[in-house]
């Protein structure tokens, strides 16, 4: 009598569904990526019920976070180009001169926190040193000529030249910031003719009536 | 690596030697693998999540515009305080006591509801709009004031300002321990 032999099959699993449907959300996460922008003062925004967008481009942002107790001015516009011009500006203004190397490295700056008078040492750190350097925050008053001032204005006059856009201001603060900080940035704002932002929110679900 | 020889060994008995038709298929394994990695790498560093906001306007001070005259007892005046509470009251400062409220659903919202609803009963159309004043003090932090905000926008309160507090407001807030 005959053994009955069992029909051995195949291990080879047919991969090439897999690897299309793979390859399909590679495209799609590569296209929809945008890095995270490292917030140095971690700001838990607040929460509200809007939904409008903020613009990705053309924006400039002012953040006022919480580090060590003290709250703390960080400062942010979009567009690489915008960022070297307003450098250049601000070099002008404080009589600092900044070498290219300098205005290249300051470009690729998507968030800072230092005055002027220590953002050539600031941006002489390598990418490492700098996360262990101490941001002191943009200094910021109500008189009319500050330094968030300045380079709020600058940045305006950046986009002007270079895209013939008005910029879009937004300040990002933490939720437990006390209100005289957040009045300070208003009144920067105010200072220039701003009366138009977009304050940053977190969205909550919708209340019920 | 992925397949397993099947074929069963040889059998070579006689007849013609053919030579071995080489398997069109590739092993994906690697491939795949690659690319699942990637996909972990892209979604774990991109923010999916839009940036929302919302808008702010504040009035210019800087010029001196034709002011109209506004009755007081259209305008409710909110101070925020500190310990997330607020304290309001309608019309002119000092006339009327100050509620002391808080946030949310039973306090500020149904405290605008309401008055919304008496100034738009005591006055005639079209002036018959509340105008709703906030005061936020130094003690009160940047989440009151977006919470206020929002209570505006939810409760459809059309005109409103956030002004100066002034000191006997402060003093007020001072006496309910909210300062």
């Amino acid at each position: 009598m005959p053994r009955v032999k069992v029909a051995r099959k195949s291990t080879f699993i047919d991969m090439t569904a897999m690897c299309d449907v793979a390859f399909l959300l590679l495209t799609f996460f590569i296209l929809t990526a945008k890095p995270k922008v490292d917030d140095p003062t971690k700001a838990e925004v607040p929460f509200s019920s809007k939904e409008k967008l903020v613009p990705e481009d053309n924006l400039a942002m002012v953040t006022v976070g919480n580090i060590n107790g003290k709250s703390t001015i960080f400062y942010s516009v979009t567009g690489s180009d915008i960022r070297a011009e307003a450098l250049k500006a601000m070099g002008e203004k404080y009589s600092i001169s900044f070498t290219p190397t300098e205005i290249n490295k300051f470009s690729l700056l998507e968030v800072f926190g230092v005055p002027i008078a220590n953002l050539k040492q600031y941006l002489d750190l390598s990418i490492e040193d700098r996360k262990g350097f101490q941001q002191t925050g943009i200094p910021a008053d109500t008189t009319a000529s500050n330094e968030l001032g300045n380079w709020i204005y600058l940045s305006r006059q950046a986009d002007r030249g270079l895209h013939g856009k008005d910029l879009e201001l937004a300040i990002k603060g933490d939720r437990k910031e006390e209100y005289p900080a957040i009045n300070t940035v208003i009144s920067v704002l105010a200072k220039q003719k701003i009366f138009k932002f977009n304050l940053i929110t977190d969205l909550r679900a919708a209340p019920k009536k | 690596m992925a397949e397993l020889d099947t074929s069963g060994g040889g059998k070579h008995k006689g007849g013609k030697i053919r030579s071995k038709k080489a398997s069109t298929r590739v092993d994906l394994t690697a491939m795949v693998d690659l690319a699942f990695l990637l996909i972990t790498f892209f979604m774990l560093t991109t923010t999916l999540s839009k940036k929302k906001a919302m808008d702010l306007a504040m009035p210019d001070n800087s010029v001196q515009k034709s002011q109209l005259p506004v009755a007081a007892s259209r305008s409710m005046t909110i101070l925020l305080g500190s310990h997330n509470k607020i304290e309001w009251y309608m019309g002119e400062a000092g006339k009327s006591a100050p509620n002391v409220d808080n946030y949310g659903k039973g306090g500020l919202r149904k405290a605008l509801i309401d008055n919304g609803k008496a100034v738009a009963e005591s006055h005639t159309a079209p002036d018959n709009f509340m105008i709703v004043l906030i005061k936020p003090s130094d003690k009160s932090t940047y989440e009151n004031l977006v919470t206020t905000l929002d209570e505006m926008s939810i409760t459809n309160v059309q005109s409103y300002a956030i002004v100066k507090i002034l000191p006997f407001e402060v003093d007020d807030l001072k006496k309910n321990n909210l300062y």
